[in-house]
């Protein structure tokens, strides 16, 4: 199924739309089994691009996620503290964390659906 | 199916049902008896006020025979060594001699208090000198510490000693080496000391690469943490030339001693350039896994680490006795209360004594040579990622099987239902499913021949109906726990339920 | 060799089958200059009845037959004869790590009903299946304190046992986490006003004992409130188990790490012991160690497997919350099954007969030398303060075959010639009356000379 186009993503298997919303992708769930647990940053924590702002944890694998551009966070998916599985059963839709995007034109140089597509498919060919 | 092979090893048996201990108690059972007291009864409010405890909560109340079927039932659950091969790779899973027991358990041993006076202390003291001489003798090092309460824990004060060491150079250095074939616990224990970690990547002999260590190597290591054989059972052949370019930029060799049961008698860490490096008692030298624990992780050092020791150790005073000395200004501290695992160390040292020194090679040689048996006899069956020779272990990839989406924790289950202990599955990372193997001198040939039955017949079994062993296993009492349930809510006590008084 | 199991014939069999001619070329991989080409210099292999001989001979050597009044973080009681009938079953010693959980659901059992009773004694919500003892624990409590809060420091109670402070100030050394110690006053108990004075915006955590090294309770409470105000959580360190068959446990500490070779694990001249820690629920993913949990199999029937384990060194690697791969399982198993003998009822009449007796052995003893930190209340252990070196009393003790008191000058000298003593469920009236004897000089042997007259060389405590 392709990726929902109204959005952006990482190589790191993040996806983020323009108001700041970011998520792990379908295929990032789908590799990491069933999803036990979510750490993630309280509200006021401010990120940087391309560093680790929380994990998401199968049984017997721990992930980090990265930040798809720097900014603050303004909220957490405090939901999925208790019903993690929600990211195994609609990735794009349960966000993880919104933030204020702090450099909107670092937005320009992530993935669009299509090319993070082709990026998957090209990283299971090897 | 084809489950012809099963029955040679294990068969059917009844096995009792028990629920938790809390499930049978009932007020007024019990399963003590304390003698009359022959001082005063003490007023309890009076002497403890606010203090004094009037509940226990939902501790049990049960009788002394409950409490002996209940833990004999539980027992019978358990795979154990004294049942058959339990062939988990690194682990080392040889057989725990009773004498070992029975000595550990000598009233004088057992009840010694590790504050009595040295003068009664001298048994405690010689049964500790004569093991770390043992030791110190069987790995070619210069001095030992037993206080490490197990391997991880030795890891971490071989590191302390090494950040010591450099610190008295007037340079703590920034980072440990790592191969990326290492068990966790190393990097677990760099990061505990305070140093960052760099991982050395392996060479398509499974080896360390010595052209990447070469070009990684800098005044910034403070040490290579290799464990040898590693954990492919392959020995690190150019150990010294390993040794040589962290010692050329001062660097320390940290061998981790967890694959010392291939080298006994047979080579000596201190003759090819280690510094320093930690032995596992449970693995190498037979004291008993108990279902975890306890372990006991010595730690012996070239004379340039001794100085750094923890406290206390044991030397020979003036008058001949023994005692602890403490007076050590240089050294990294104490990293565990009293001595180490005491009991660990007789267990030890009465396996030493009842091999000698021909009993411990013949071991030695023994462990290899039912590798290579094991090797020889499913090579072609499993795929072999690394043809480089095995020592004392053997690893295997499920590449051939996971093409029928049978992966090594399926194979794995499904061993248990042929009557042995899984091996080792999915570790070392380096390999992609990896099988990891390690029979142990523990084994006779019959038993690895139908080890070798047993992992053919389930191969056959992945042809024909793989699905029959993703089930697997079929045989136990219990099959395939959930365990994403269990780390999403855990329930990690038992409750009384709710509609309970 | 009598534990390998192979004759001449098998290994030939095996070598050819493998398709080498001599042992050695399965060695060829380790370069000839680093091969062993001599016996190893150890003692030559003994028959089991020697070794047995060996080890007797060595038990005589170490205090055996000896009455003891030590405790000070390692307790003589009485070990019920099912714990090791029980332990020596093959299942459980000769087991591993419970990691293939349809074949290990004995050990997995055990460990849930472990932690459960441990939870119930010390008023926590959970605890893990145990760490190495008491003193890492209480490191790895403060470690694990650091990460929950986010601060670095931790003050210490300096009442905590001298080698627990030890252990953490190694431990805490490079996790560059200082460490502040606070004072005890003439209670024995934790200064509250300098406790409070200590705490900073920094403190991660205040780790106190309870009973304390010198046997005295503290008011956990009173202690918790102060750290709670500022942010700071609670860890309580318990080194005496059987004090909570009748000491309030530390309901509102948030960390409890714990030493229970009180329960059922012999003294072994210190160790293998059986730390443990316990915990809040919401604490439970920055703890440290194993965790044994509940869950079904795919027939719905109940059963155990080991859980969270990505906190765990295996996993996470240089991330992991510790570097800890062991618990002490079997000897875990001995505090588990120590613990079901005693029971509800059980633990809290053997720990009322501890404090009788070190109240009674107190009250004599008052009668002689100077008893400190009488006005708070205390479990089974007590300090005597005497004229004279207790390294001299013991001395003369040690010639009736008794271990006297621990003496306190390398740790606290400010309390002069002070020692620790203790008196379990297996201490007598008639031994306490001896030791005070003796102690005071009125020697049992009908020697009724003043103690100032004998003056034996003092003997080298063990520490």
């Amino acid at each position: 199924m392709p990726s929902p186009t109204d959005r952006k993503y990482t190589k790191e298997h993040e996806w983020i739309t323009a108001d700041g919303t970011i998520g792990i992708t379908d295929h990032a769930q789908e590799s990491l089994g069933d999803i036990v647990f979510v750490e993630l940053p309280k509200a006021g924590t401010d990120l940087t691009k391309g560093k680790p702002f929380g994990t998401v944890e199968s049984v017997k694998a721990v992930s980090d996620i990265y930040a798809p551009v720097s900014g603050t966070v303004m909220a957490a998916n405090d939901a999925l503290a208790t019903a993690p599985e929600q990211v195994n059963k609609d990735a794009h839709a349960a966000w993880l964390i919104k933030i204020k995007v702090k450099d909107p034109s670092e937005m320009n140089a992530l993935l669009s659906a299509a090319d993070y597509d082709k990026f998957v498919s090209e990283e299971a060919g090897h | 199916m084809t489950t012809k092979h099963i029955t040679r090893k294990a068969t059917r048996h009844i096995s009792q049902n028990e629920g938790l201990i809390f499930e049978k108690s009932s007020p007024g059972k019990a399963a003590w008896k304390l003698p009359p007291l022959d001082v005063p009864e003490v007023d309890t409010a009076k002497l403890l006020g606010k203090q004094e405890r009037k509940d226990l909560g939902n501790m049990p109340e049960v009788s002394e025979i409950e409490i002996m079927r209940h833990f004999t039932r539980l027992s019978t659950w358990n795979y154990a060594i004294d049942l058959g091969m339990y062939p988990l790779g690194s682990c080392t899973m040889k057989y725990n001699p009773r004498v070992n027991e029975f000595v550990a358990r000598v009233e004088g041993l057992a009840n010694g208090h590790p504050y009595q006076a040295e003068k009664i202390s001298q048994g405690a003291l010689q049964i500790m000198k004569t093991l770390s001489d043992c030791l110190l003798e069987i790995t070619g090092m210069d001095a030992i510490t037993l206080q490490p309460a197990a391997g991880a824990q030795g890891e971490l004060t071989g590191l302390l000693m090494v950040r010591a060491y450099h610190e008295s150079q007037g340079n703590a250095r920034k980072k440990i080496l790592i191969p990326d074939s290492a068990h966790g616990t190393n990097p677990a224990t760099a990061a505990t000391v305070g140093y960052a970690v760099e991982n050395l990547k392996s060479n398509d002999r499974g080896m360390v690469d010595v052209a990447a260590l070469a070009a990684q190597m800098n005044e910034d290591v403070a040490a290579l943490m290799v464990t040898n054989p590693n954990t492919l059972g392959v020995f690190e052949q150019e150990i010294h030339k390993i040794a040589d370019l962290l010692h050329e930029k001062g660097g320390l060799l940290y061998m981790d001693g967890a694959n010392m049961n291939a080298l006994v008698g047979k080579a000596r860490p201190g003759d090819f350039g280690v510094d320093v490096m930690h032995l596992n008692l449970h693995k190498t030298f037979s004291t008993p896994h108990g279902g975890g624990g306890p372990g006991s992780g010595p730690v012996a050092v070239k004379k340039i680490l001794s100085p750094f020791l923890p406290t206390p150790v044991v030397i020979t005073k003036a008058d001949g006795t023994l005692g602890f000395d403490y007076n050590r200004p240089q050294s990294v501290g104490r990293v565990r209360a009293f001595y180490g695992n005491f009991g660990m160390f007789i267990r030890a040292l009465a396996y030493i004594f009842a091999n000698g020194p021909d009993g411990l090679r013949q071991t030695t040689e023994d462990a290899v040579l039912n590798a290579n048996y094991i090797r020889k006899g499913l090579e072609g069956v499993y795929d072999l990622p690394y043809s480089t020779p095995s020592m004392h272990e053997v690893v295997f990839s499920d590449k051939v099987q996971s093409k029928k989406g049978v992966k090594t924790m399926d194979l794995a289950k499904r061993l248990i239902d042929y009557g042995f202990h899984p091996y080792t599955t999915a570790f070392p990372l380096i390999v992609a499913g990896a099988l990891m193997i390690e029979p142990t001198e523990s084994e006779p040939k019959e038993e690895l021949d139908l080890f070798i039955e047993a992992m053919k017949s389930i191969a056959e079994e992945v042809e024909e109906d793989p699905q029959f062993v993703l089930d697997a296993p079929h045989n136990t009492r219990i099959s395939r726990l959930d365990e994403t349930a269990a780390a999403r809510k855990p329930i990690l006590r038992w409750k009384p339920a709710p509609s309970a008084p | 060799m009598r534990y390998l199991p192979k004759s001449p014939a098998d290994r030939a069999a095996m070598q050819q089958a493998i398709g080498i001619r001599s042992i050695d070329d399965l060695f060829s991989p380790i370069p000839a200059e680093y091969r062993l080409a001599r016996d190893l210099n150890v003692p030559r292999q003994m028959a089991e009845s020697e070794i047995v001989d060996y080890f007797k001979q060595r038990a005589k050597e170490n205090g055996e037959g000896y009455t003891s009044f030590l405790g000070a973080g390692a307790y003589a009681h009485y070990r019920p004869i099912v714990i090791d009938a029980l332990v020596q079953r093959g299942e459980f010693l000769t087991s591993y790590t419970p990691y293939q959980a349809e074949f290990a659901q004995g050990t997995l059992q055990a460990i849930f009903e472990f932690q459960t009773m441990i939870s119930e004694l010390t008023g926590m919500d959970l605890a893990n299946a145990s760490m190495y003892d008491g003193s890492t624990a209480a490191a790895e409590a403060v470690m694990m304190a650091v990460r929950v809060t986010g601060k670095n420091s931790a003050v210490v109670a300096r009442s905590l046992h001298p080698e627990y402070r030890e252990v953490l100030t190694t431990y805490a050394a490079h996790q560059e986490i200082p460490l502040k110690t606070v004072a005890y006053t003439d209670s024995g108990q934790i200064d509250l006003k300098e406790l409070e004075k200590a705490i900073g915006d920094d403190t991660a955590c205040v780790l106190i004992q309870s009973p304390n090294f010198f046997g005295t309770i503290e008011d956990v409470e009173a202690i918790a409130d102060i750290a709670h105000k500022r942010g700071a959580l609670l860890i309580v360190s318990i080194a005496e188990a059987v004090s909570l068959g009748i000491v309030e446990p530390p309901r509102t500490a948030d960390i409890v790490a714990m030493e229970a070779q009180s329960f059922g694990v012999p003294l072994g001249f210190g160790g293998p012991y059986c730390g443990v820690l316990a915990t809040k629920d919401k604490f439970v993913r920055q703890m440290p160690g194993r965790l044994a949990g509940q869950t079904v199999d795919k027939n719905g029937k109940r059963g155990f497997v080991l859980t969270l384990a990505t906190r765990e060194q295996h996993i996470r690697r240089e991330k992991a919350t510790s570097n800890i791969c062991t618990n002490q399982a079997l000897v875990a198993l001995m505090v588990n099954i120590f613990m079901t003998v005693y029971g509800k009822v059980g633990l809290r009449e053997l720990a009322k007969q501890n404090l009788a007796k070190a109240t009674y052995a107190a009250d004599q003893f008052s009668k002689h030398a100077k008893v400190l930190f009488s006005s708070a209340p205390r479990f089974n252990e007590f300090v005597v303060q005497t004229s004279e070196d207790p390294r001299a009393i013991n001395s003369r003790l040690l010639e009736h075959k008794i271990v006297g008191g621990f003496p306190l000058k390398k740790f606290y000298p400010e309390l002069g010639h002070a020692a620790l003593w203790c008196s379990t469920e297996l201490t007598t009236r008639s031994s306490i009356d001896k030791a005070i004897d003796i102690a005071v000089g009125r020697a049992a042997d009908g020697d009724n000379s003043d103690r100032n007259l004998k003056n034996p060389e003092p003997v080298e405590v063990a520490r």
